[in-house]
């Protein structure tokens, strides 16, 4: 990403002020996803989805706005934009009590996340989670 | 006080009276009419603190604390980090500001909740010192806020200005047709969220495309939650059909977390996710749930709170749903459990996330708990008053009735007007909704025909139309439902398939209006704090933030929607009322006419009572309130005092409409003393010359209820009265209606065209009235 100052509140909301930044995930202006073109076919769901820059955005803003913890938030989720649906929802699996065997799983995981889809973030969050769940016996089996 | 009976029973032997107390009675009766109201339905428990009953404290609460070392937490709320379980683990490392906590955990108690409740401390300080402060610190400083210092500080501190209202819409069928009309109902009141649940899960397909359909009908910018389960609802989400999600709860104790199949780290990736589809965001808790699940830790309801709400800003939701929630109802059970469950809403607010206040699940039967519990929310403001109110009918809930349903709507809409007060709901007209329901019918119904999914006849859209509920449709049933929302699955439809059909059938606006809430996941504008749609813009704490400072500041009423709010259907002006009386003017010139006789006289004759009638008797005004025909009404008091063998002269009073100084004045002018003054609307007194005008014989103040027979016996009591008999009072029997709250606008109105016919000095004048028919 080139160097730029940070978005602040003045620039929220951004569809509405900053229309320049806002984009889809074919680099599309939201002028272009009109009725008109969803008709022709010639806008899929695929474009109307959440970007990582426009989470990444949005994070600055929560930040400028006094909200540190939501922008965390919205920076560990635009890691997981191109993290397939049912990853997610394994790795959400593997989080719930009882369900990782132990350390190791979770690591796994948070390897898979770093490696394949760079996401930092959101895997050292897993590794915290590791951690604390060894610490409180979260890996025992359930039934 | 004493009271021994060994005094009573020495005075009866010295001749004092005794009461004996009859041995069959032993209830006031009172208890039995008390045993018959909504309220003896609920149920109220002990406060016990070791058994998880105790609203703001317990002898197990923590006392408020923190330790740093090293730019580590050292101890939080008394407990060694060795010893924190995962939630305090979470909340050290997620949620506590290191910066701030030392100076915030210094300040005393009492001190912060002054600031909280001083207009001269701006939000963001306290917002601030809130990110610094540990569970048990911040349920201290509210614990100190009585119930009305915790909704006026609940209504500084809530992150957004505008206040809004989230609403239900399920139907008993999970009928399509009907969702699609019910959201579009809900849409035109105004609520800025709707939430849609199943009776069957597998329906979760069909209720997503009917509500996204029907919320798109009329207006745009309503979010739209289809709750199901985890998985299922983000998948609902990623077909973008539901734009906002709330399910994600958490929970105040380790044990009850793991009961719920969660920890923190696991609902707080869940959020992420949320956040990574685009999808607006909230978590949901509240006091009861621990309780309710059996790990409560000996807790207060309020500190487990607190624990949650540090959690969730901790995770980075922007937002939460609570105030008890689906442990409302046992939370109104405790001593000071409604105002908990106000405390907790404003901990949420502090901690500057989205507040969606609960007024959820039905915490009582009894109506007026129900008011008492809406209002100081109502008056306060909140990102979403309700979460949520039922749009639909107690019985189509299904999500459980709320503490409002449909059938309370238009109560919670005149409470705002009587408070002038936004609840984030609009009045709207008959028309204005039957059109909106039919369109909203169609849309879904040429949805499902596009999408093959089927085919709804006109019986079935006409009974749907019309329905209050789902027992009066002729509509889906849940198996044909499955059906369809089964296929919604299997073959993976999602939202542009749907814009396409609406598209398709000439249903353009509604294309669009689905078309633009789904475009607001692309900017991400709309996972902000406190986010919803108006008038097709964001607004949220980020460019519509909370900036309270005293009168004049904060959220106000606009003059547009101060009308808006104040345009309930079916009230009364002059015209309405002088419109009504003019469709009864004709019936009675049928029936009487009144002849002027020239200026009246004082009467000789001992036997003859008058009665003086107001100015606009007969005249300008032809029925009495309790719609009895003015000419039935002289007709039975001129019979009454001929029957006792009286004389009657009716004389019309120009100088007052006052009942009683009509009555005065008609006694005055009797040959008998004895006068009836009478209102054009019914009320009435018998008086006598020689008293003082508020001294009357007999009043009938009570003219809604007052009967003809009343009239009647009122004219043979004034004979016997002029016979200087002693006649036994007529009593107007009572049910304790509001007569004020029925009557007192039409009163009014009424009273005033009287007035504006009187001169004062002008002279009464003899009236001959002739009964032309039967006048009954």
């Amino acid at each position: 990403m080139s160097e730029r100052r940070k978005l602040g509140t003045a620039d929220y909301p951004l569809a509405e002020k900053r229309p320049d930044l806002v984009r889809t995930r074919k680099g599309r202006p939201l002028a272009e996803l009109t009725l008109a073109a969803i008709e022709a076919g010639e806008v899929a769901l695929e474009d109307l989805r959440i970007t990582p820059q426009a989470l990444r955005q949005q994070a600055e803003i929560a930040t400028a706005a006094g909200r540190p913890t939501l922008g965390r938030n919205f920076d560990r989720a635009a890691e997981l934009i191109d993290v397939p649906q049912d990853v997610i929802l394994s790795i959400y699996e593997l989080l719930r009590p009882g369900r990782a065997k132990g350390k190791a799983d979770l690591l796994d995981a948070a390897r898979l996340l770093r490696q394949t889809y760079k996401a930092e973030k959101m895997a050292a969050f897993i590794e915290e989670a590791a951690e604390v769940y060894e610490r409180r016996g979260l890996f025992a089996k359930r039934f | 006080m004493s009271d021994k009976p060994q005094r009573s029973s020495a005075n009866s032997s010295a001749g004092a009276p005794q009461i004996k107390v009859n041995p069959k009675v032993n209830r006031w009766r009172r208890f039995a009419d008390w045993d018959e109201r909504p309220l003896r339905l609920d149920r109220f428990a002990v406060e016990d603190a070791a058994a998880g009953f105790a609203a703001f404290s317990s002898p197990n609460d923590p006392k408020p604390g923190l330790e740093i070392a090293g730019g580590k937490v050292k101890s939080m709320d008394g407990i060694a980090a060795a010893d924190f379980d995962m939630i305090d683990i979470f909340i050290a490392h997620h949620h506590l500001d290191l910066d701030v906590a030392l100076e915030a955990m210094a300040i005393p108690s009492p001190e912060i909740a002054r600031m909280l409740v001083d207009m001269n401390v701006p939000r963001a300080k306290l917002v601030r010192l809130a990110h610094g402060m540990t569970p048990a610190k911040l349920a201290e400083v509210v614990a100190e806020l009585s119930a009305i210092e915790i909704a006026f500080a609940y209504s500084k501190m809530r992150a957004r200005h505008t206040p809004g209202n989230q609403g239900h819409v399920t139907n008993a069928k999970d009928d399509p047709l009907q969702l699609a009309a019910d959201a579009a109902t809900a849409v035109a009141f105004g609520f800025d969220e709707i939430e849609t649940t199943m009776r069957v899960a597998r329906n979760a397909w069909s209720n997503a495309i009917a509500c996204a359909v029907g919320a798109a009908i009329g207006r745009w910018g309503t979010l739209f939650q289809c709750s199901s389960e985890e998985a299922e609802e983000l998948q609902i989400g990623m077909a973008g059909f539901s734009s906002y999600a709330e399910t994600v709860s958490v929970y105040g104790t380790e044990r009850s977390f793991i009961d719920g199949d969660d920890t923190p780290w696991s609902k707080a990736f869940l959020s992420t996710a949320y956040a990574s589809r685009g999808i607006k965001m909230r978590c949901t808790s509240g006091a009861g749930s621990e309780l309710l699940m059996g790990f409560h830790e000996s807790k207060s309801l309020l500190y487990l709170e607190a624990r949650c709400l540090c959690l969730q800003r901790g995770m980075g939701v922007q937002g939460t749903q609570n105030g008890g929630i689906d442990g409302a109802p046992i939370t109104c059970t405790v001593p000071g459990g409604m105002r908990e469950l106000m405390a907790e809403n404003l901990l949420a607010v502090w901690l500057d996330l989205e507040c969606a206040s609960g007024n959820d699940a039905a915490a009582t039967e009894s109506e007026i708990r129900v008011g008492a519990k809406i209002l100081p929310y109502l008056i306060a403001g909140s990102d979403l008053i309700c979460s949520g109110f039922g749009s639909i009918l107690a019985y189509d809930n299904s999500f459980n009735p709320s503490l409002m349903n449909g059938e309370e709507m238009e109560d919670f809409l005149v409470l705002q007007r009587d408070f002038e007060a936004d609840g984030g709901l609009t009045p709207v007209g008959e028309t204005e909704i039957i059109e909106l329901r039919s369109k909203a019918v169609q849309a879904i119904a040429a949805v499902l025909e596009e999408l093959d999914l089927g085919r709804p006849t006109p019986d079935m859209m006409a009974s749907v139309v019309a329905a209050s509920g789902s027992a009066q449709t002729e509509s889906y049933m849940p198996r044909d439902v499955a059906v369809i929302s089964e296929a919604i699955k299997a073959r993976g439809i999602n939202v542009i398939d749907v814009i396409r059909a609406l598209a398709k059938r000439g249903f353009r606006e509604a294309a669009q209006n689905l078309l633009n809430v789904v475009k607001l996941r692309v900017s991400g504008d709309y996972l902000q704090t406190s986010a919803i749609v108006r008038d097709g813009k964001i607004i949220s704490a980020v460019n519509d933030p909370n900036e309270y400072l005293g009168p004049g500041t904060g959220y106000r009423l606009s003059a547009q929607r101060r009308q808006e709010i104040a345009n309930i259907r079916d009230v009364l002006d002059r015209d309405e009322v002088l419109r009504t009386e003019g469709r009864h003017a004709k019936g009675e010139s049928r029936l009487i006419q009144y002849r002027s006789m020239g200026e009246a006289q004082p009467g000789t004759d001992a036997k003859e009572v008058v009665i003086g009638i107001s100015p606009a008797f007969g005249l300008k005004i032809f029925r009495t309130l309790a719609g009895h025909p003015l000419s039935a009404v002289l007709d039975a008091l001129t019979a009454g005092i001929r029957a006792k063998g009286c004389k009657p002269r009716v004389v019309r009073l120009h100088h007052t409409a006052d009942t009683s100084f009509l009555g005065l004045s008609a006694a005055r002018l009797a040959g008998s003393g004895v006068g009836i003054g009478i209102q054009a609307k019914g009320t009435a007194v018998i008086h006598q010359r020689d008293r003082l005008p508020h001294h009357n014989l007999e009043l009938f103040s009570n003219a809604p209820i007052t009967r003809l027979e009343h009239y009647r016996r009122l004219a043979e009591n004034a004979a016997s009265y002029a016979l200087g008999e002693h006649p036994e009072p007529v009593v107007v029997p009572t049910k304790g209606e509001a007569m004020g709250a029925r009557f007192h606008a039409q009163v009014a109105l009424i009273y005033a065209i009287e007035t504006e016919l009187t001169r004062d000095g002008a002279a009464p004048e003899n009236v001959e009235i002739s009964l032309l028919e039967a006048a009954q």
